[in-house]
Formats: C-alpha cells, structure tokens, sequence
C-alpha cells in the first residue's frame, strides 16, 4: 500500500513556555523548541505499521519553509521511505483551505492509496484533512483510533461518547485522520537521526506542483488570525480545610452531585 | 587375584589398569569436548577488553576467588561454602594420586612423601569429612529449611532444588568413596603386616577403617577395588555433568573472577575498541541477539552459582517489579545451553527481548548495583542491563513515558523540558539572593570552583532547596565558586545507563566544553548521580567531589561550627546513596558530618552502607512507570522506622523526591520526615550572623 502521511512542525506544549508577542496577534517564537505535531506522529507510526503487516512504502511530507526539514528527517529515521518538503514563497500565509489546496495538487502529481493526517495539530484547527478529502473526491474519516487492512478497504474505528468504539468500513483510497493513542510511537534516539542526515529531501514549489497562484498563500486566505488573549484568572478553586477523612467524604460528595458518580 | 593397589586388580574382564585407564582418557575427552561446545559462543561473541593490570587481577583473584571475600556476607551459607571450597583446594592433590594410582600404583605425588605426605593425608582425611558433613547440612538446608532467596517464583522457570541436591549428593559420593577407599587400603596393608600410616582420628577414613578393620584380605580387597571404581565413575561423571548447570563454577569462577570489572560506577562502551567518533560506523548499538554479549558476560552465565544473594538483594525484585538479576543469568545460561546445544548445530540469533527477556525486567532496573556488590563470583550486571537498553533504543523500543524527557534531554537539555535561560532562576529567589548571591560563570566572571547542579537541584521546586543550601554552605567556608546556568546542560548519567549512548555524548561534550572555558581547577556537585557522571563517564574534566565531602573535610579542620540540636526527639538515620555509598564507597564522609552535629542522635538501618536499598532510582527512572507491587521508596521508609527514626537524612535530590513521595504514600507525614544533608548542614551551622543579616559581600560572590 502507497501511503502519505501530512505532518507538521509545531512548538512542543512540553517543552516551551507559550508568551504572547507584543503584538498580541502570535505567540514569541524566539526562545521556542519544535518537534513534529504529536498526533501527526501517531499517524506516520501507523503507516509505518500497515506497511510492515502489507507492503509498500510511506511518504511523510510538510508544507513549511527550510527549518521544517527537521521534523522530516526525523519521521525518516522512524522507518519511512521517502519525505518531501513542500515550500514556496507564495505559499505562506495560506489558511487550512490553502494548505489543503497545496496538498491536494501534490497528492494528484503521486499515487497513494492512503493519506493519514494527525487528527489536529497543536496550533492548528483540524481542518486540512476533511478539505483535503473533499477537494480529492476521496471519503473521509475523522478521530480514527485503529485500522484493520481488507481487501480493497479499511474497517477503521473512533471512539465515541463513554469509551465506546463505532467500527466504520471505507473504501480505499481514502484520507483518514489520527487519533493519539492508537499506536506507540516507536523512539527515535540521535543515531537513528544522524543515520539519515545526508538523505536528500527533495523540495517542490508551486511550479514543481502545477499549483494555481490564486488559490494559496495570504491572496486566498480567507480566515485571518486577528487576535490571541490570555483569559483572565477566575476566581479561585475552593479550597477545602479539614482532615483527611473530611476532605475525602466532601471530594465525593461534590463529585456526586455534579453527577461524576453513578 | 589380589594385590596392592586397584592397577593390579584382574578380578573383572579386563585388567584394572586398563579399565582406570580407559575411564580416564573417556573422562577427560567427554569433558574436554563439553567444554570446548560450552565456548563456541564465547568466541562468536563480541570484544571484550580485559586483559590489562595483571597484577590487580591477580590481587582480586587471591582475595575473592581464593580468600571468598563475599561469602560470609551470608554467614551460613558463606562458611559452608568456605569449609567446601578449602576441602577442595586440599583435596585436590590427593584426587590427583588416587587417579594416577589406579594406573600407576606405585604412584606418589611429588611432594608429598614420607613426613609431608602423612601430614598431608591426615589434613586431607579431615578434609574429605569436612565436605563431607558440609554436604549433609547443604542438603538438609535445601530439603527442610528451604532458605527463601533459592525458591524460583513460577514466572522464572522450575525449582532448581532436585539439580542441587543431586549435585550434593554425587561430592557426598566422592568423600564417601574416597575415605572407603582409604581406609580399606591401610587396613589390607596392616593385615599384610605391612608399616602403615595411622588415620586422622574421627574422620570417615577413620571411621571407615574401624567398621572393615576385622574383614579378610579378600573382602577389604574387593571393597578397595569398588570404592576406587565408584570414586572413580563419580569423579568423571560429576566433571562431564558440571557443565550443565550451577556447578560450572567450580571450573570458571576463576576466570570470571580474574577477568571481571576493575572499575566501579563505570559504564562499557557500545563495543570495545570502538572510540566515541567512530561508533557512527557501528551497525547495531547494544544487546539484541545472545551473541551481541561480551564473551565475559557469557562467561558470567556458565559461572553463576544460582546463590540468589543478587535477587536476595535487589530493590526491584523486593518491590515486585518483573526483575531478579539471578534469573536474568539463569534465563541467559538456559539459552546458551539451547541454543548451542552438546551434540547437534548451533541455532542462534534469536531477539532475547521479547524471547527470554521482556522489555518491562530490564527497564526496572535502577542500577543500584545491590546485586554487584553482593556476588561472590563478580557477576555484572549494570553493564548487561545498559547494552540490552541500548539494543532496545537503538530499535525504537521505549516506553512512551521515557520518550518525552528523552526529546526534551535533546532540545532543551533537562528531561522536564523547562527553557535553558530558567536553569539558574533557583539563585534568584528572593529571600536567598539578598543573603547570598551565586555568581554565574560569564565572560566577566571567573571561579576556582565550579558548583555542578545538574536537572533536578535545578528545575525542580523542592530540591532548589538543596541547591540554595549548598551555594549557602560553599559560601561560608569561602569556598570561591560559581555556576554554569543556561550553559550547563544534565550530566546525561541516567540517558547514557537508560542506553541513549549518543545524546549521553552530545550532553557530554556540552558541558565539557563549557567546564573547560570555565577555567575552574575543581567541581563540586550536591546529586551524586552528576558526581558519578563528571568523576566516571566524564574525560577531562577537573576533580570533582561531593558536597559532602567537602563538608566532611571542613568539619575535620574546624572550619564549619554546628549549633546544639534544638529537637531531642530526633532520631536520624542516613540512607546511603547509590551513587555515593556504592559506586563511589563515599560511606563515611556524612556520617563524619551528621555526627560532628552536637546532640545527633542516630542510628543505623539494617540495609546500609554497601548493602542500602535503593528508594527507586533517580533521573529518567523518576518518569518511568515501573509494573510493581508497592514502591521501593515505601519499603526504605519502612526499614527507617524499623531502626527507630524519625528523620531520614539523604544526600542525593533522586533520594529526597522518593523518599518523600513515599512517606506520604506510607502514610507516615508528621511521623517521619526527610532532610538532605547539606540542608541539615546549613541549618546547623553556628554562624557569627545569621544568614538574614550576612552581607552578600562576606558570603560568596
């Protein structure tokens, strides 16, 4: 099976202090660590997954600029095939439509019979998927917590409302998004990096792509970013004093009544 | 017909020298080919470099293979074991001349005639009753009392008990054949009026010779040639059976003992021979497969006595966690049998972690080092355990919990991810920067002494504290020292023994590049796991010391003063640090400090000094999800109260975060209480000012 898997390059919550900028329309970006999107990992480890069960190759690929590349070479040493870095000038500022418009010209140029994207990336707003699969013409499925491999289709699962699993058939190909949780992601250690520190990763522009001009980048975006805020601090938590036996028998009577116990 | 010596038996088919004869050279070919099978994987297996400092080697061969260093630790066991290996040593010789007698019989040993050879008969007569009685109580304790560090919990495989027993029960043979052999030998010789030597009184020979003294020549005659036969038959056979189980060490311990690891709180290298910039050459980094072993750590295997003193001692195996170094052997010994087998090809290559190992028994490991210190035999086991991590993170196989402080170890260079430029925020606290100002490391900014803080005395809320007491204490003996804030990275001592051997030398050559431009002429460092790493994993680094120490040497000259204790009701008790009492034998240094305290009252637990118990391990293994049954932090609270104290005195951050973590979950708060010891330290100095009032000037920077 020929699959591609869209990933992206984000800060790490983990590993960063998140400040506003002095504008207040973005974060401070100067003193901030990156790593691939938590959930896009998941979705490269399940590719990684179905070929070893299948057969066939995983192509991990970004739309982002040069400092992107890292996140690629870092899915390469996890196992996948081939990575492609997609970047261009005109492509910056593009909204999640753009975004899925760029991937959507690639995914055309290639044959892949799988396209995974992570359920949502950290500073994103799960939207390229869904568009993704509407501007192929391909189904959809969203959350997607495992895949079993049928002929000609998957039986993928989410997980819905109490824990419960809703089993979906789909035929291929198809773009699925990925849930955390429904792999463990195999470590990637320094060596397994520099093993594939002298791989070429080709990188496409719009003319690599065929993309049209006015459909990408900041002239087609037409959700802008206007403003970021911290909420202000509420008033605090109720604090309980009493012994540790009292504070207990509250705790449950307080989860009791707001209906967390049955 | 009868004769002198069982040569000349010709009683049975053949003639009794050709039958000693014959069973000797298929005795001594079966053992020969055994032991040459038993070394096909030692020599397909990887390098090991053990071949220097003869003469230490040899210094460590007199005291534990030949003096049984260890084997007291364990009282009983030990002197039996002393008692088996000296009867032994002495009897040696004398097996030696009953062989050859029953082929040669005027044979005498060189050496051992005349009045030497009676003495070392009468010793010898001794001897074999000796290992004799020692084989008797060896079995009754193995039967009756079943000691409970041999019972092998079913997860880990069958009993061992029937092997045991049966291998007592062959020597027991031997002893018994041999003293028969002895005394109906004398006796016929005293019937045929010829000199003889006098038995050792109440020995078996002794005893052997009053029961057939009154038989016939012909009787004494036929029960010499059968106890020379079976003594013979039980010899061979117990050589060819060793092999095959725990006795092998009886044949190996020596080289084990000779070749094993000089150095403590050490690591191997990925492979020897193989310096740091090359090892991107090395095509699979670690232990996947039985054969990545080193030949010495195979020899390991076959020498193991499957004592139980590691498992015995091993804080995850006492904490239930799915680890028992004793069977990491025995598991590692019964594939080398299998898989190489006696008779028939080799089939190797097997993964060893989802085979005989799982990857959840070798993440559990803290590498305390209990079971090192304990084995009579010098097994290693630290060493197995890093390079299966090793094979393991070089397949991508980490549990997800390891996963994220392993990534911000990369980017961030601390496991919790916190940002580089917070590193030093610790000094800036308020209340501490107005008493005592840390001066870091700049451009501007020189030192003779650099304070190592490492992660956690960094980053982490309560151990800051440590941090702040040790710049507080450095400060009043005017000790001239500084810090690397942003520009020190973790020591990298846990993600080098968790088997990330190449972020370990990223964060390495960090720092030491930055001690180096420092121009400082020593380091001091308050977590012993950054101790371990700068005095040990580190090159080129100055001398580096632990607080302790350092205060220990201030106390001796006189320098720091402490104040009376206020509390009388305190009971201290010290836990001793792993990575400061065992790998680094700093035993006494704080207890130096504790007991220069006027009015310390302490005691001591059960468990201390090279025998303490780990609280559960420090670095990555503080983000590690172990499977177990309670915590070992719980279980070394416990012991505390078990001694009688009130105060548990720690000298390391990992130790404070479990040791705390576990008087709370042992529901123990207001009835025990922690304390490192650098703090109790600054508490306790009898300074002219208190700190309040000290002028930054006069203290420190």
């Amino acid at each position: 099976m020929e699959i591609l898997v869209c990933v992206r390059r984000v800060p790490d919550t983990s590993e960063n202090e998140i400040e506003l900028n002095a504008e207040g329309n973005g974060i401070e970006r100067d003193e901030l660590v990156y790593s691939v999107n938590e959930a896009d990992n998941y979705a490269v480890e399940e590719a990684l997954q179905i070929r070893d069960r299948v057969g066939g190759s995983v192509t991990v690929v970004t739309v982002g600029g040069e400092d992107d590349e890292e996140i690629l070479r870092r899915e390469l040493a996890m196992g996948a095939n081939h990575a492609v870095l997609i970047s261009d000038d005109a492509f910056s500022g593009s909204d999640g439509r753009g975004i899925a418009t760029i991937l959507k010209d690639f995914v055309r140029k290639g044959r892949y019979d799988l396209i995974l994207t992570g359920v949502q990336a950290d500073d994103g707003a799960a939207q390229v998927g869904g568009m993704l699969a509407a501007m192929l013409d391909y189904p959809f499925a969203s959350l997607v917590n495992s895949i079993v491999v049928e002929d000609g289709r998957l039986r993928v699962s989410r997980e819905i409302e109490g824990g419960n699993r809703e089993i979906s058939e789909i035929d291929l190909p198809c773009v699925l998004s990925i849930q955390t949780g429904i792999n463990e992601p195999r470590y990637v250690g320094m060596r397994g990096i520099r093993q594939v520190a002298s791989v070429p990763i080709p990188t496409l522009g719009i003319s690599d792509l065929g993309a049209d001009k006015s459909a990408v980048g900041e002239v087609a975006a037409k959700v802008r970013r206007v403003d970021y805020f911290i909420p202000e601090l509420s008033k605090g938590a109720e604090m309980l004093h009493g012994s540790r036996e009292e504070n207990a028998a509250k705790v449950l009577e307080l989860v009791a009544a707001k209906g967390g116990l049955k | 017909m009868v004769g002198t010596s069982p040569a000349q038996m010709t009683d049975w088919l053949v003639p009794g020298r050709s039958l000693f004869l014959t069973i000797h050279i298929v005795g001594i070919a079966c053992f020969a080919y055994i032991v040459a099978k038993r070394l096909v994987p030692l020599i397909r297996a990887e390098r090991d470099f053990r071949f220097d400092h003869t003469l230490t080697r040899f210094e460590r061969v007199l005291k534990y293979w030949f003096g049984q260093w260890k084997h007291p630790r364990y009282r009983l066991a030990g002197i039996l074991h002393i008692f088996i290996f000296i009867g032994f040593i002495l009897l040696a010789a004398r097996a030696f001349s009953v062989l050859i007698v029953g082929v040669s019989e005027n044979f005498v040993m060189p050496g051992l005639s005349g009045k030497v050879g009676h003495f070392y008969d009468i010793v010898t007569d001794y001897a074999a009753t000796i290992v004799f009685l020692c084989m008797v109580v060896a079995a009754v304790r193995r039967l009756v009392f079943k000691p409970a560090r041999y019972s092998v919990p079913a997860k880990y495989g069958k009993a061992h008990t029937a092997d045991a027993v049966f291998l007592l029960g062959l020597i027991a043979i031997l002893m018994l054949a041999d003293s028969l052999f002895a005394a109906s030998m004398i006796a016929g010789h005293a019937l045929q009026g010829q000199p003889v030597e006098t038995l050792a009184f109440l020995s078996l020979p002794w005893m052997f010779q009053i029961a057939v003294g009154s038989s016939s020549f012909a009787t004494l005659w036929a029960v010499n040639v059968t106890a020379y036969l079976v003594h013979e038959v039980t010899f061979y056979f117990l050589l060819c059976y060793r092999p095959f189980g725990i006795q092998f060490h009886v044949e190996t311990s020596l080289f084990s003992i000779y070749f094993a690891k000089l150095e403590r709180g050490t690591l191997k290298p990925v492979r020897w021979g193989v310096p740091d910039e090359r090892l991107d050459e090395v095509k699979s980094f670690g232990v996947k497969k039985f054969e990545d072993f080193t030949w010495k750590h195979m020899l390991d295997f076959y020498s193991c006595a499957d004592c139980g003193r590691c498992a015995d001692n091993c804080p995850a195996n006492a904490a239930g966690r799915p680890l028992a170094p004793r069977f990491l052997t025995t598991k590692a010994r019964d594939y080398a049998f299998q898989h190489y087998p006696i008779f028939g090809k080799a089939n190797n290559s097997q993964p060893l972690i989802g085979g005989i190992y799982s990857e959840d028994e070798i993440w559990s490991c803290t590498t305390c080092g209990a079971c090192e210190e304990e084995c009579p035999l010098l097994v290693e086991y630290i060493d197995k355990i890093v390079d299966l991590r090793r094979g393991m993170i070089d397949d991508g196989n980490v549990p997800q919990s390891l996963q994220k402080p392993l990534k911000a170890l990369e980017s961030r260079g601390n496991p919790y991810g916190k940002m580089e430029k917070k590193r030093a925020d610790w000094a800036k606290a308020q209340d501490f920067q107005q008493s005592c100002s840390v001066k870091t490391l700049d451009t501007k900014n020189g030192a003779n002494t650099l304070y190592f803080v490492d992660s956690i005395t960094s980053y982490d809320d309560r151990m800051q504290s440590i941090g702040r007491s040790t710049a507080r204490v450095l400060s009043h003996i005017g000790e001239d020292f500084c810090i690397l804030g942003a520009a020190e990275k973790d020591s990298g001592h846990e993600v080098r023994r968790f088997g990330e051997e190449l972020l370990f030398i990223a964060l390495r050559d960090h720092n030491t590049d930055a001690i180096k431009a420092s121009g400082v002429q020593r380091i001091v460092t308050s977590d012993p796991h950054a101790y371990n790493a700068l005095k040990h994993d580190y090159k080129d680094v100055p001398p580096v010391e632990h607080i302790s120490q350092v205060i220990a040497r201030e106390v001796m000259a006189g320098k720091i003063q402490f104040n009376q204790v206020e509390d009388e009701s305190k009971v201290y008790v010290y836990h001793d640090p792993c990575y400061l009492g065992r790998h680094n034998q700093v035993y006494d240094a704080p207890r130096t400090v504790l007991d220069a305290i006027p009015g310390l009252k302490r005691v001591e637990m059960k468990r201390s000094r090279d025998r303490s118990f780990c609280c559960g391990g420090g670095g990555l293994m503080l983000f590690y999800e172990p499977k177990e049954e309670q915590r070992m932090g719980v279980l070394r609270v416990r012991m505390a109260a078990e001694a009688g104290a009130n105060v548990i005195v720690t000298a390391c951050p990992f130790c404070m975060v479990n040791i705390e973590d576990a008087i709370k979950v042992a529901g123990m708060e207001g009835k025990m209480s922690a304390i490192d010891l650098t703090e109790l330290v600054d508490l306790s100095i009898a300074r002219e000012k208190c700190p309040e009032e000290c002028e930054p000037a006069t203290c420190g920077g």
